[in-house]
């Protein structure tokens, strides 16, 4: 078959990358390797329990009728309604570390007000922050990286208050170990802080049932348990693309979001001396807990609380399986749902180390999840009401599971360090989109997707 | 199409991707987007409308021309004359 376009991976932004260009005609099709769509943001069920691999919140929640904001922009890109996602705000979310709470939601004002009471020597130096971030350009492809800890480090001189910030920016979409880009520091700023977290009821399967259901009407085609296990190239551009099954495909152009250089591996018949093989290796492991009642009934009403044991915070692959000293808690009981969820639910994720957790045996693996569940048990207890004699079922995944999914290189969630900003490749007909094109989340995936499309393909005529 | 009939497509097509902007006081000489709420990637999507209905290929190139409501119709009247 020959398409304009082809797509690998029908995660988040492989499929608003579809909807536009299926939407605008194009003959597109995209490839997936698992059974389920979602990749980084996919769902699972267990003994009739669903759960959800990524999200814990959506990011960038604004309320319906604001217009200039990243959630409307997409919306509007993808010829969607606002009630299509079904979101649903958030109650109240923290920053706890030992000696102080920042709390928020999503009204930007109370946090600024909550950052001036704890911090009143602050005050002025956080409005000249929030000064640098709104006049940063963010979203420009082409600005130059710069650091931002040392553009928060210049401005803001309490190291807690900037640790303090840095901790839910990081968690929630941060590649790079200890430092952050300030583009990528000013968009999760944005998101999380100016803007906030919303939830469907139904979790991510609404989003993606939506974004599927999209895609398909506007006539794109998605072929499942696909997986590409090569892409020919010849004279600077791939001539076509080998599936697993022995099928080959050509397209005029690919867009891949499976990952910068887990696409170039994929490359035959070219120089491996053009691409990097910079990858990431940060991940995560997620501990996903069942409670016999709603964690508000034992005063936990917190929607998602990041906290860490001491003044400073350190955001890097742990020395061991698991670093609890850091985390987050999630309940995703606690949103502003019609009706409650079926089940209390708390999950805890904590940074954690790939190479660890592959090389351990089957028994040891096993051995080890309950380990640490209970480490991370007994620090998260210092900062939420201790609900370790409610849980009624566990379900644990690790940087190992992550990499097993969605074949992301050291189960790296965020990827590369290295963003390919602008999507280009060495190849004049592969471009990368989501998570190592650069704008994380699952709203940031989706625009990345959007952008990809845009420019690389609509845009040209 | 008369140079009327184009004005009114823009119009049409421009409030299907913003569904939400009063478009009935728009001034044909003011850039669009210092008027209304539109921003580029909104912009991008007149321009894959007017592909979409009527074939109609705008390069890159020439979105500049399609910055007021006047200047648009000017430079798609010999495009749609015919339509």
């Amino acid at each position: 078959m020959d398409y304009d376009v082809l797509i690998i991976g029908a995660g988040m932004s492989g499929l608003a990358a579809g909807i536009r260009l299926a939407y605008y005609g194009k003959r597109v099709c995209i490839v997936e390797k698992h059974h389920r769509v979602g990749g980084l943001n996919s769902f699972y069920n267990i003994g009739g329990r669903k759960f959800d691999v990524g999200l814990h919140a959506m990011t960038n929640y604004v309320p319906k009728g604001v217009k200039l904001a990243p959630l409307p922009k997409l919306l509007r890109q993808l010829k969607l309604k606002a009630e299509d996602f079904a979101l649903c705000p958030q109650r109240m979310s923290a920053i706890k570390f030992p000696d102080k709470t920042l709390r928020f939601n999503n009204d930007f004002g109370f946090f600024v007000q909550e950052v001036v009471d704890n911090f009143p020597r602050q005050a002025d130096n956080f409005q000249k922050l929030l000064k640098s971030i709104f006049e940063y350009a963010e979203l420009n492809l082409y600005a130059k990286p710069i650091s931002a800890r040392e553009v928060v480090g210049s401005i803001i001189s309490d190291p807690l208050l900037s640790d303090m910030i840095f901790c839910p920016l990081m968690f929630y979409g941060n590649a790079q170990e200890n430092d952050m880009e300030f583009g990528q520091f000013a968009i999760m700023f944005k998101s999380i802080f100016c803007e906030g977290f919303a939830r469907p009821q139904a979790g991510v399967r609404r989003i993606l049932d939506v974004l599927v259901k999209k895609y398909k009407a506007c006539g794109g085609e998605l072929k499942m348990r696909c997986e590409v296990k090569s892409l020919k190239c010849a004279n600077g551009k791939i001539e076509s693309i080998l599936l697993e099954n022995g099928e080959v495909l050509t397209a005029d152009r690919i867009l891949s979001s499976a990952g910068y250089v887990e696409t170039m591996k994929l490359l035959t018949g070219c120089d491996s001396s053009k691409f990097n093989c910079h990858v990431g290796h940060l991940s995560f492991v997620e501990f996903i807990l069942i409670l016999n009642k709603e964690p508000a009934e034992m005063g936990h009403e917190t929607t998602i609380a990041f906290y860490n044991n001491s003044d400073r915070f350190d955001y890097r692959r742990p020395d061991e399986l698991v670093d609890v000293s850091s985390g987050v808690i999630c309940c995703p009981n606690n949103f502003q749902f019609e009706n409650p969820l079926p089940e209390g639910m708390i999950r805890i994720t904590n940074l954690a180390n790939f190479n660890l957790w592959n090389r351990l045996s089957k028994e040891e693996y096993k051995a080890q999840k309950a380990v640490c569940l209970e480490a991370t048990l007994k620090e998260v207890v210092k900062f939420a009401p201790d609900f370790r004699d409610s849980i009624i079922f566990t379900d644990i995944f690790t940087p190992k599971t992550i990499h097993r999914f969605t074949s992301r290189i050291n189960g790296a969630v965020y990827g590369t360090p290295n963003k390919t900003k602008t999507g280009r490749t060495h190849l004049d007909n592969l471009f990368i989109c989501g998570t190592d094109q650069g704008f994380l989340g699952i709203v940031g995936a989706m625009l990345s997707g959007i952008s990809m499309a845009n420019l690389h393909v609509l845009q040209k005529v | 199409m008369t140079k009327e009939q184009i004005k009114d497509t823009i119009l049409e097509i421009i409030a299907q991707i913003i569904p939400d902007e009063d478009l009935s006081n728009l001034k044909g000489d003011i850039p669009i987007r210092e008027q209304v709420e539109l921003d580029s990637m909104d912009f991008l999507d007149i321009i894959m409308e007017l592909r979409k209905r009527y074939g109609i290929e705008v390069p890159e190139d020439d979105y500049i021309q399609l910055a007021t409501l006047d200047s648009s119709v000017a430079y798609l009247e010999p495009r749609m004359r015919e339509l």
